[in-house]
This record gives C-alpha cells, structure tokens and sequence, in this order.
C-alpha cells in the first residue's frame, strides 16, 4: 500500500535551536500512530512542523504527503490536502463567531477543490449534524470561537472542527490534556466515529489513557528530538508502568 | 502666525458681505470671536492638544470661500443617493456650507419642532437660540473662533419638551467645487425636556480638488432627554475636516455618539461633553479605518461637573500602511463630581511597520468617591489567531480580514438603528477588501 506521509530524516529547529534531529516516520492509510515522549522530546515541534507553522524552519529532510513535498505547500493548502491538527491549545479568536469561523474554512477549502461554496442551509445542516457528534452545545457554536470555552469544551470544539472538516491525516496534540474522564471518553467516540477505513491518525500524548479508547497500531518513542524506539500498542502500556527512565538510560 | 494673516486681513475686508445675509444672531458673535482668533492664530503642533495634527499648515492652500452665498452648484438629489437599504431618514442637506431646503420631506413635524437653516432660523426666532447659539464654542480654542467668525450658516434642530422624533434625521454634508474650497458650517441642536431624537451626519465631498470644512456642532441636551448622534465620514485623500462637537448635558440626560471615519484625508475630530446635571449618561464610541496617508485625530474631552454621572468611551483604529491615528482621551472629574462611574477604552491595530498611532489617555480626577478605569493598546494582529484560521483552511488574506472585522464590529454594535448598523458592517468589510475606494452612495465620487 502508497504511504500517506512519510518523514524522511527531518531536521527542524526554532530560533536557531535545533528541536527535531532526524526523524523517520511512515504512516500509511487507515493507520493510528501514537507518539509518546516525555517533555521537551519534541512532539508539538513534529505536529507544528507537520503544519506548516511560521515559527519553525526545517533545516533538512523531507515530508511526502500523498506522492507530494509537503513542505512547499503553505497552511492553508496542508489543510485543504487534508491534513488537520487539534491544537494543543486552541486559540481564542475573539469577535469571530464559530459559525462565520467553520463558513470561512468549508468554503475556502471547497474553492480550492473547485467546487462551488457550501449553501447556507446545508451549511448550517452539517454544522448541526456534526456538532452532535461530540456533544457541543448550540450555544457555543453561536459565541466567539473559543472565547469562554471551557478546557474540555475547546477539546470537543477541535474534534467539532475535525468532523466538519473531514481530514485525511488527524493530527491529536495532546487531545488529551485538561479533560476529564468523562469529557475524554467523548472527546476519543468523537475521533472514532470520525474514522474512516483510509484516513489517518497521529496521537500525540503523554499517557496511556487515551490510548484506551483510540487504539494505535504502531506506537513510537520520541526522545531528544529523535524516534528511540518503535513497537506495537504494548508499548505504551510498557511505557505507563515503567516511565522514560530506561528509555533515556538505556542499560 | 504666517497662515492666519490671510485670513484676517479677509475678515477684515470683508466683513459686510459676511454679515450682509446673515441673522443678527450670528453676526454679533463675529467681533469677539475674530479677536480672540487673531490674537491666538491657528493651533500648531506647539499646542499640546495638536501635538501630533498640524492644522495651522491645513490653511495654507489658497483656499475659495463662498462668503459671496453663490448658491450652491449641485443639486444634491443629483449627486446623491443614500446606499443605506430600508434606512427611512428625514434628509438634510449641507451643499459646502449653505444649508439646501429638501422639498422631498413630506412628513410634517409635530408641533414646534425646527429642522432646518440655522441662519433662517436664526433670524425668525432669534430669541430662542440666542441662549444657545456659540455659547458653548465661545469657549473653544481658536478653530472655533475661526469657525464662529466666518460660518453663515448650517442647520438648526430644535426638538419641545417631551417629543420624540421616531425618524432618524439623517444631515449630509457634501463638498463640491471646481477649485480648492473651504466650507466653514455650523450645526445647532436643542433638545428640550425628555425629548428624543437620532441624528446621523453623513460627510461627503468630491475628490478632485482639495478641500477643508470647519465644522462646529453645538448641542445641548435638557432634562431626561436624549439623542444618539451617528457620524460617518466617507470623503477622500483630498479632504481635510476639522470638526469640533460640543456637548451640554442636563440632569438625566442620555448622549450616545458613534463616530466613524471610513475614509478620509486629514481628519481631526474634537468632542467635548459636559455633563452638568446628575444622572447624566454619555456613551463615546469611535472607530477609524485609515490606510494610504490617512490621518485621524479623535480627541475627547468628557467634563464630570457634577456627581451620579455615568461616561464611557470606546475607540478603535485600524492603521494600513503608512496613516496615522491619534487618540487623546481625557477625563476631568472635578472635586463636586461624586459617584461618578467612567470606564475608558482605546485599542488600537497597527497593520504594518509604517503606520503609527499616538494614544493618550487622561485621568483628571479630583473627587475621592468614583469609579474610573482606562486602558490603551496597540497591536498587530494576533499571529496565534492567525495560524489557527490557517490551519483550518482559510488563507491568509481572508484570516487578516476576519480579525479586523472582528476587532472594528465591536463598535458598530453600538450603533442602534439596525439597517444602518447592518450596512456598516458591510461597509466595513467592504472598505477591509479594498473594495471601496469611493463610496458607492455618492454619485460625486463616481465621477
């Protein structure tokens, strides 16, 4: 089967200081990755430079997404190629509404596939259906983007935007982080039900739980900027018991 | 002191022709306005209240003044067409500084209320606007005493006690002329007693050849009464406009006042509102969208006379490329002014390295039992905010418009009448787009 990314030797750094040094990772349609690490190992780094975001430079390497250099395409045409990322702290937009915010975004990528802008009842239709999705209240869907949300509301508003969005590479930058159990389990039926056979998943987190509920296939260990280790979901479960420790010192 | 000699030595040569059409009322302010005028001369930057607007070189171009009353050029129905869809306004008209009769206006007023030419009205019932006319301004600096000097009319609103005037009155002042033109007019409001009425000035002009206005309004607000004044200015680079609005308010009295510079020369915009009586309430709120060399001075002036009144101000600029804003905001609460609640805000966006603003915000407070706040920013656009639209699919340029839609919306909010507040927002968004060059309504700017 084609790869749908695949991270060749990456390099990148922020403010001249190296982050990322040597990555090589290949996801393939229909895979979940999980990538743990402890701090500062560089795993929002990876998710940042996966889209684009200004602040990073890539110093060497290469990312083919879908047979093409990824790195010549700016944000927003990741975006309409597909790739989406839950922030790990989602940005309040104030004075933009989530209704005018997901217009914006739908038909913005619709033009860019040629097709023709999105109906206001469809649009509001779809907003509804996916808004069910991960239990947003209407309410919210009415105010500011994320202004007032709470912790887990602005979570279940990344996956809102995630389901109307459709992606084909998801992105979870500690999704996890700031929720309860409760608001995690929903957070995670989201991200499953939005699972289509040939889509894609990269989790990003520190802990096993929300591994429970959205079961990778291949789990990775990020370290000093480096993949360190590559394994089966198992690892994870290794990792929760026994820490970083032998992985920073290995015997 | 160069600029003014000119103006003088027109004043004093041809002060019958200026006071030849004009109401007593109007011609016995001249003498001592133009005295205190030639001793002051034009403000200049050496004015810590002009600091960062050099009005004094705004007079050097040789400028046309219509002293002669050559009627007006254009009929204004011509050149004109409100764009403000299901906007119901009685409409007034300023032609450069001659006030035009609309014969279109056919609803009749209620019973003793006055809309029309303050030098008329100034005539046929002098004694009632005698208490009122350049009593305020005769305390302004000497643009007003230049104003007051020259101006030969404008236009009179005079609400009684207790009516309430539902349709909004909508003033448009248009300036157009084949040379360099100053206009000098000046605009007279009384409400009486728990009347009530919106006021919406649309400022307009032509852009093919420089222009400047003086503009002095005067208003005064009775005993629970109240009025939401819109100002809009939509003229060109060519334009400049010195307007200075004084506000007198009485005991429960309201005054709401948006005031939008949507496209514009040089402007320099001059509130002052006393509120005299208790229970007074005023609301300011200010928005200015500037690129190219724009250049806007808002400067605000709300006196706390007396205690148990309320003020707010909220000013926003929007500054492309290499225009200016200026904001000053000064709030004097005087030591009899107790329980005074003022809260002040001016946020500012500056979208390139080139364009600059200047904020000033002042606390004067020599009463011990109030509540006042005041806050000033200057930004860019929020690049997280950015990124975040970005990475959902919207380009950059479209993300760049929704945050300054965004951040200019929060004043237009305030305005009360819905289809004008509807049409700003697009107004905006438009202006945002680059798409309004010139305004739409005027068929002067579509020559």
């Amino acid at each position: 089967m084609e790869n749908l990314i695949e991270i060749k030797n990456l390099h990148a750094s922020i403010d001249g200081k190296e982050i990322l040094k040597g990555i090589d990772l290949t996801v393939k349609p229909g895979e979940v990755h999980a990538i743990m690490g402890p701090n500062g190992s560089g795993k929002s780094t990876l998710s940042n430079v996966l889209v684009g975001h200004p602040a990073y430079t890539v110093t060497e390497g290469e990312i083919i997404y879908k047979g093409e250099n990824l790195l010549a395409l700016s944000p927003e045409e990741r975006s309409h190629a597909g790739i989406f990322l839950s922030f790990q702290y989602p940005v309040e937009i104030s004075g933009v509404s989530m209704t005018n915010f997901m217009r914006a975004a739908i038909n913005a990528k619709r033009e860019a596939l040629g097709q023709p802008a999105m109906s206001a009842a469809d649009f509001l239709k779809l907003m509804r259906d996916k808004r069910a999705l991960v239990n947003l209240d209407s309410k919210l869907a009415n105010r500011s983007v994320n202004e007032g949300f709470s912790g887990g509301e602005k979570k279940r508003n990344e996956i809102f935007q995630m389901a109307m969005l459709e992606p084909t590479l998801s992105i979870l930058d500690e999704t996890d982080s700031g929720l309860d159990i409760d608001a995690l389990r929903i957070v995670a039926e989201g991200v499953n039900k939005l699972k289509r056979p040939e889509t894609s998943t990269i989790v990003i987190t520190h802990y096993q739980r929300l591994l429970d509920y959205i079961k990778p296939d291949i789990v990775h260990v990020l370290y000093n900027g480096k993949i360190v280790k590559t394994a089966g979901p198992e690892l994870a479960l290794e990792l929760e018991e026994r820490g970083y420790d032998w992985i920073k010192n290995p015997q | 002191m160069n600029n003014e000699k000119e103006y003088i030595s027109i004043f004093e040569q041809h002060r019958s022709l200026i006071d030849g059409p004009c109401a007593p009322l109007l011609n016995t302010h001249r003498d001592a306005a133009f005295k205190k005028f030639a001793a002051q001369g034009f403000p200049s930057t050496k004015d810590e209240a002009y600091r960062r607007t050099a009005v004094d070189k705004l007079f050097a171009t040789d400028y046309g003044m219509n002293i002669n009353r050559i009627a007006a050029p254009v009929n204004p129905h011509d050149v004109f067409t409100c764009d403000v869809p299901n906007l119901s306004t009685r409409q007034e008209f300023i032609v450069n500084d001659s006030y035009f009769k609309n014969e279109r206006n056919k609803n009749t007023l209620p019973e003793g209320v006055l809309i029309g030419s303050l030098n008329e009205y100034a005539t046929t019932h002098s004694e009632l606007l005698a208490p009122y006319y350049n009593t305020l301004a005769c305390e302004g600096d000497s643009i007003a005493q230049f104003n007051t000097s020259f101006a030969q009319d404008g236009l009179l609103i005079y609400i009684p006690r207790r009516v309430a005037i539902e349709e909004t009155i909508q003033l448009v002042t248009l300036l157009q002329s084949n040379i360099e033109l100053m206009s000098n007019r000046r605009i007279l409001v009384v409400l009486e007693e728990g009347a009530k009425a919106n006021l919406l000035i649309c400022d307009h002009s032509s852009g093919n050849k420089h222009s400047l206005s003086t503009q002095v309004i005067e208003i005064f607000i009775k005993e629970n009464a109240s009025l939401n004044l819109f100002e809009l200015e939509e003229t060109n680079s060519n334009n400049s406009r010195i307007s200075q609005l004084y506000v007198k308010q009485h005991a429960n009295s309201t005054f709401n006042n948006c005031n939008i510079t949507l496209i514009n020369g040089l402007t320099r915009n001059s509130t002052q509102v006393t509120l005299a009586g208790e229970g007074a309430e005023t609301n300011l709120t200010g928005l200015a969208i500037c690129d190219k060399e724009q250049h806007t001075d808002n400067y605000t002036i709300v006196d706390h006379k007396v205690g148990h009144c309320k003020s707010s101000e909220l000013y926003k600029y929007v500054l492309d490329e290499h225009s200016t804003g200026v904001f000053t905001g000064k709030m004097l609460i005087r030591q009899d002014a107790q329980q005074t609640v003022s809260q002040q805000t001016n946020r500012n966006l500056c979208l390139t390295k080139c364009a600059h603003m200047y904020a000033q915000p002042q606390l004067e407070i020599y009463a011990d039992d109030v509540k006042c706040s005041h806050g000033s920013t200057v930004g860019q656009l929020d690049e997280n905010a950015l990124f975040y639209m970005q990475q959902r699919g919207i380009p950059i340029d479209e993300a760049r418009h929704l945050l300054m839609y965004a951040f200019a919306g929060e004043v237009i909010e305030n305005i009360t009448i819905d289809a004008l507040r509807e049409r700003l927002h697009i107004l905006v968004e438009k202006r945002f787009r680059g798409e309004l060059n010139r305004c739409k309504g005027c068929a002067l700017c579509k020559q």
